[in-house]
């Protein structure tokens, strides 16, 4: 059997002030890494939530998003009637042909502007996209320059709300609806009739067209045949796939996030190193008589290593309790693909915190290796002699 | 334990039999540029149940030769076996084993760890053994009523006085039934009434229980508890 583990504990409440340090140096550690995993995780549930698979999104061949692709309305005509799509009650392909282009905001707080997408939709789009729903007001109605809002553009920009006038084209747009999709990108978006919105940019072709498969495999049968159609060079695929790729948006942050935390990291390791070896040589007696009651040095290097994770493990509770009340916090990011704002929640799920424990227990692993090696190996009188 | 069953355990040497054989043990060593002889040419044996107290001043190679019997440290030259084992040939983990199950070690400074208990003390050689929790349990409370402090099991080290704490060594040492009690000064660092106390603690474990113990001392009083004496000066034995 080990050495007790509340042998450690114990060790670790009686040099608290020590203890609390290291421990608060491994807390901030693992709060900056909690909150950049945290900060991902809600990245890629915004696009993960985005889309729905069996929605095949297409663009012009070679480009990979919607804002600078352009598809003519001939091209249109000729893939919303190809077989395996959905139609709806009229018998009406399940088709849209969008418009997507950016527009400039100002962020709330005075904290400059963001692009954020405006999409304009075609008659189907609305039904294309089920998962949206009004939280106030009403759809945009044709013909009389209106727009819906998703609800994190108006937590993320000034004087969005319902009623509201926004600027762009060639005039003035009527907030008249507020819709929430889930927490997905569409939240993020603006939506407006897609022909008075044409008319306004000066843009007669669509930016995508979506299509509603009728089955998962008529789906995947659509991105087969609009991709091996020379005639029309177009790029096709499922719309989840579309924005699972997106996820790549938040790479800046995982590395400037990553290497913040690595270097912390250092820093918490050779904190924890320097507990640890106080601790070390502190007890050398106490480890000399362990060694002459009978217990091995590999039990002694298992003793103080497992009392380095306890230490580092406890910083890390006390830095996820401090991040804590920041979930659900709103935040926004440039999105990579389409140029414009992405707003997202930070998620602290069960896994972020399970991949910050054990952060926090490799921590106590890489600083408290070298001490307890250095516990295990001492001479047995020398240490005895203090 | 020290039980009746146990005692018949550890002194299963016939009594009388050395339990401790000593040959021509050397251990010279350098400080600083002097050549220090700590042990030249000891050859002794300790008999089974004897109560040997190793005399000596400071720096003549008493807690060397102990240290040697305990397999923590190891000869220059020369043979010592310990209940015909050779000690020195012993790996680290063996010795610690082996100690485990064979040696009872109580300290001059008693050495009990501060942050536990009397009783979490005398627990830890058992922690090795296989014994159950309830086993475990059972000898602890022996051990500490034994040396009459079964009614300090949850103080710790702070709590007690010097002879308390002696006394919760002596126990630690004994919870495993070892078969040789190896006492470093035990008295060194106590007042007279304590160090009688100790004494007499050993004396009876000795008498009663046929404990083999081997007791270093500078103290020709502490010495008087013991059978058998034996001088060590500048590292040779004297008698």
């Amino acid at each position: 059997m080990a050495i007790p583990i509340r042998y450690n504990l114990r060790n670790l409440r009686l040099r608290w002030g020590a203890t609390l340090m290291t421990a608060l140096g491994v807390a901030l550690t693992v709060a900056v890494a909690s909150f950049i995993l945290a900060l991902l995780s809600g990245l890629q549930r915004a696009f993960q939530a985005s889309g729905n698979p069996l929605n095949v999104l297409v663009m012009r061949k070679g480009l990979s998003d919607e804002v600078s692709s352009s598809i003519s309305r001939s091209k249109f005509g000729a893939i919303k009637f190809l077989p395996g799509i959905a139609v709806n009650a009229q018998g009406r392909p399940l088709a849209s042909g969008d418009l997507v282009v950016v527009v400039s905001l100002r962020r709330r707080g005075g904290d400059g502007r963001a692009n954020v997408t405006l999409r304009g939709l075609g008659l189907q789009g609305l039904a294309l996209r089920s998962g949206a729903r009004l939280l106030s007001g009403h759809w945009p109605q044709a013909g009389r320059r209106q727009v819906a809002v998703g609800v994190a553009v108006m937590r993320q920009f000034q004087n969005i709300r319902l009623g509201a006038r926004l600027h762009f084209g060639k005039g003035d747009w009527h907030v008249v609806g507020v819709f929430q999709d889930h927490g997905s990108a569409f939240d993020s978006e603006i939506w407006a009739p897609r022909d008075e919105m044409a008319a306004d940019f000066g843009r007669p072709d669509f930016s995508s067209v979506l299509l509603r498969a009728a089955s998962p495999a008529a789906a995947s049968a659509l991105v087969r045949d609009i991709e091996s159609d020379r005639r029309l060079k177009l790029h096709a695929l499922t719309e989840t796939s579309y924005y699972a790729r997106q996820t790549s948006s938040g790479a800046p942050i995982a590395f400037i996030g990553g290497v913040i935390a690595f270097i912390m990291a250092i820093g918490a390791c050779f904190a924890a190193m320097n507990t640890m070896y106080a601790a070390v040589a502190y007890r050398a007696r106490e480890i000399a008589t362990l060694r002459i009651l009978g217990f091995t040095r590999p039990s002694i290097l298992l003793s103080f290593v497992l009392e380095s994770v306890l230490l580092t493990l406890f910083g890390g509770v006390l830095g996820m309790l401090a991040l804590l009340p920041w979930n659900g916090l709103t935040t926004g990011t440039l999105n990579s693909t389409t140029f414009s704002e992405m707003v997202f929640r930070l998620r602290f799920t069960p896994h972020v915190l399970a991949d910050a424990l054990l952060f926090a227990l490799l921590l106590g692993l890489i600083g408290g290796l070298a001490p307890a090696w250095h516990a295990s190996r001492e001479n047995i009188l020398t240490a005895l002699r203090g | 334990m020290s039980t009746q069953t146990s005692v018949s355990h550890s002194t299963s040497a016939a009594a009388g039999a050395p339990i401790v054989v000593v040959s021509h043990l050397c251990k010279k060593f350098q400080r600083d540029s002097f050549a220090v002889v700590a042990l030249d040419d000891v050859s002794m044996q300790i008999a089974a149940g004897d109560f040997v107290a190793l005399m000596g001043p400071s720096g003549s190679g008493k807690s060397t030769l102990l240290n040697m019997i305990a397999a923590i440290d190891h000869p220059t030259s020369g043979e010592l076996r310990v209940m015909n084992e050779n000690v020195f040939a012993f790996s680290d983990h063996q010795a610690a084993q082996w100690r485990n199950r064979h040696i009872g070690y109580i300290f001059q400074t008693f050495n009990l760890l501060p942050v536990l208990t009397a009783f979490e003390n005398v627990e830890l050689p058992l922690l090795l053994t296989r014994l159950s929790k309830a086993e475990r349990r059972e000898h602890v409370e022996l051990a500490l009523q034994l040396v009459g402090l079964g009614d300090r099991m949850h103080h710790l080290p702070k709590q007690l006085s010097g002879g308390q704490e002696q006394r919760v060594a002596i126990a630690r040492a004994l919870a495993a039934d070892p078969t040789l009690l190896l006492a470093d000064e035990p008295t060194g660092d106590l007042d007279s009434g304590s160090a009688t106390e100790v004494l007499e603690i050993l004396t009876r474990l000795n008498r009663d229980h046929g404990k083999t113990v081997v007791m270093v001392t500078h103290d020709p009083h502490a010495a008087t508890y013991a059978r058998t004496v034996r001088h060590l000066e500048k590292g040779r034995l004297q008698n």
